[in-house]
């Protein structure tokens, strides 16, 4: 039965949840997630790279010949990857700073050659636009939300975008940050009880 | 055959298009992450190194060949005077190249101070090259003509406790300025009246 775009855009926000639910993708999940504001930049930058290149392998798909895919693949990704590292320094250097070398890293994520191989060469450009996207988002959403928890218990607030933040000791004046939690032994501790949360609902 | 010759076809054109789109878009970003990097990287360094100056250094900076690389030269105007310079030059770090930021007094050929730009150093040890300002300080008020080392090579600068190799590249890369400090001296000097102006 083909889905419609609507449940190709909404699998990748939790059916597919690319870091929970498929546990693709945690070399970036576990590392840059020390701040809400690194984990939604992180997924920006992949969820355009994962919407540009799902776009152009499912155009191309026809072209591509069958044996050299992984490599044009690469090729593609890669190009989007050092778009994105280009723009991030140009427009937002002091995140692009914070990512360092994750951004390029972004290359070998297995969720953009994960979506190419099972999705965007088997697929018309107008579902793979919404597989690209509906991931990515995902992605995003679920940086964010363990960037968030860990930042929030780690340094007692949070803030994003320098502007909007939230301090946990006005509500609990007696909580004192615990930095453990955004050091790495913390991302996987957060990371497990992300997961146990969210194996836990279930489907 | 036929597919062989499909094959590197596809692959030679892809290699091709990606490369133009990436030619153009770092043609088109230049200029841009340029002005970022000063902003971001060098920008908080000079104003540690260059504070209370009456003029913005990074407006009024010039560019100087020296050897095949061209240094920005950032200046600073104190009372009336635009005397000092800021410059920027690497050393070799445990992590990989230590920018170091290192201002001097061209009228008395002393370091006004040192920032570090930037650094691949390990959090909590290297990096304090650049969190805890009393190791840079130790730069400030020497004399150009000599060289700096750490006191465990026999000179004058305590290195960072576990951090010696971060210690001695920020050393190298200070001492690395003082020279080309003096070699440009004269061209400095002929550059710097432009600005005073």
């Amino acid at each position: 039965m083909p889905k419609t775009l609507v449940q190709e855009f909404t699998k990748g926000l939790w059916q597919e949840l690319p870091p929970f639910r498929l546990v693709l993708g945690l070399c970036p999940t576990l590392g840059v997630t020390t701040s809400m504001e690194n984990g939604l930049g992180m997924g920006i930058a992949t969820t355009f790279v994962l919407f540009g290149s799902n776009i152009l392998i499912s155009m191309l798909r026809s072209v591509i010949p069958s044996k050299v895919r992984i490599a044009c693949f690469i090729i593609i990704i890669a190009s989007f990857v050092t778009i994105v590292e280009l723009l991030m320094q140009a427009y937002t250097y002091p995140l692009y700073l914070k990512l360092g070398v994750f951004i390029p890293l972004i290359v070998v994520n297995c969720i953009l050659l994960g979506r190419a191989e099972a999705f965007a060469c088997k697929n018309n450009v107008s579902s793979s636009m919404a597989d690209g996207l509906g991931i990515g988002i995902g992605y995003t959403l679920a940086l964010g939300s363990l960037g968030a928890i860990r930042e929030l218990l780690g340094h007692g607030s949070v803030t994003v975008w320098g502007h909007l933040s939230y301090n946990l000791m006005s509500a609990f004046p007696s909580y004192h940050p615990f930095t453990f939690m955004v050091q790495a032994p913390g991302a996987f501790i957060c990371l497990g009880l992300m997961l146990c949360l969210i194996n836990a609902i279930g489907d | 055959m036929n597919e062989m010759v499909k094959m590197v076809v596809v692959l030679t054109v892809l290699s091709a298009a990606a490369g133009g789109v990436l030619a153009a878009v770092n043609k088109g970003t230049a200029s841009q992450i340029k002005d970022q990097q000063l902003r971001f990287v060098k920008g908080p360094a000079i104003e540690t190194i260059l504070a209370g100056s009456s003029i913005n250094p990074i407006e009024n900076r010039f560019e100087i060949k020296e050897g095949d690389a061209e240094k920005s030269i950032f200046v600073g105007k104190f009372d009336g005077k635009a005397n000092t310079i800021a410059f920027e030059e690497f050393g070799k770090g445990f992590g990989g190249d230590i920018g170091v930021m290192v201002g001097v007094n061209m009228d008395t050929d002393k370091l006004v101070g040192t920032a570090v730009t930037v650094h691949s150093e390990t959090p909590g040890m290297g990096a304090r090259a650049k969190d805890d300002p009393s190791f840079v300080s130790q730069f400030k008020g020497l004399p150009v003509a000599n060289p700096v080392s750490v006191t465990k090579d026999g000179g004058q600068i305590t290195a960072i406790s576990g951090a010696t190799i971060t210690s001695r590249a920020v050393c190298a890369a200070v001492d690395k300025a003082m020279q080309a400090y003096q070699k440009m001296k004269p061209e400095l000097q002929q550059e710097i009246k432009k600005v005073g102006k």
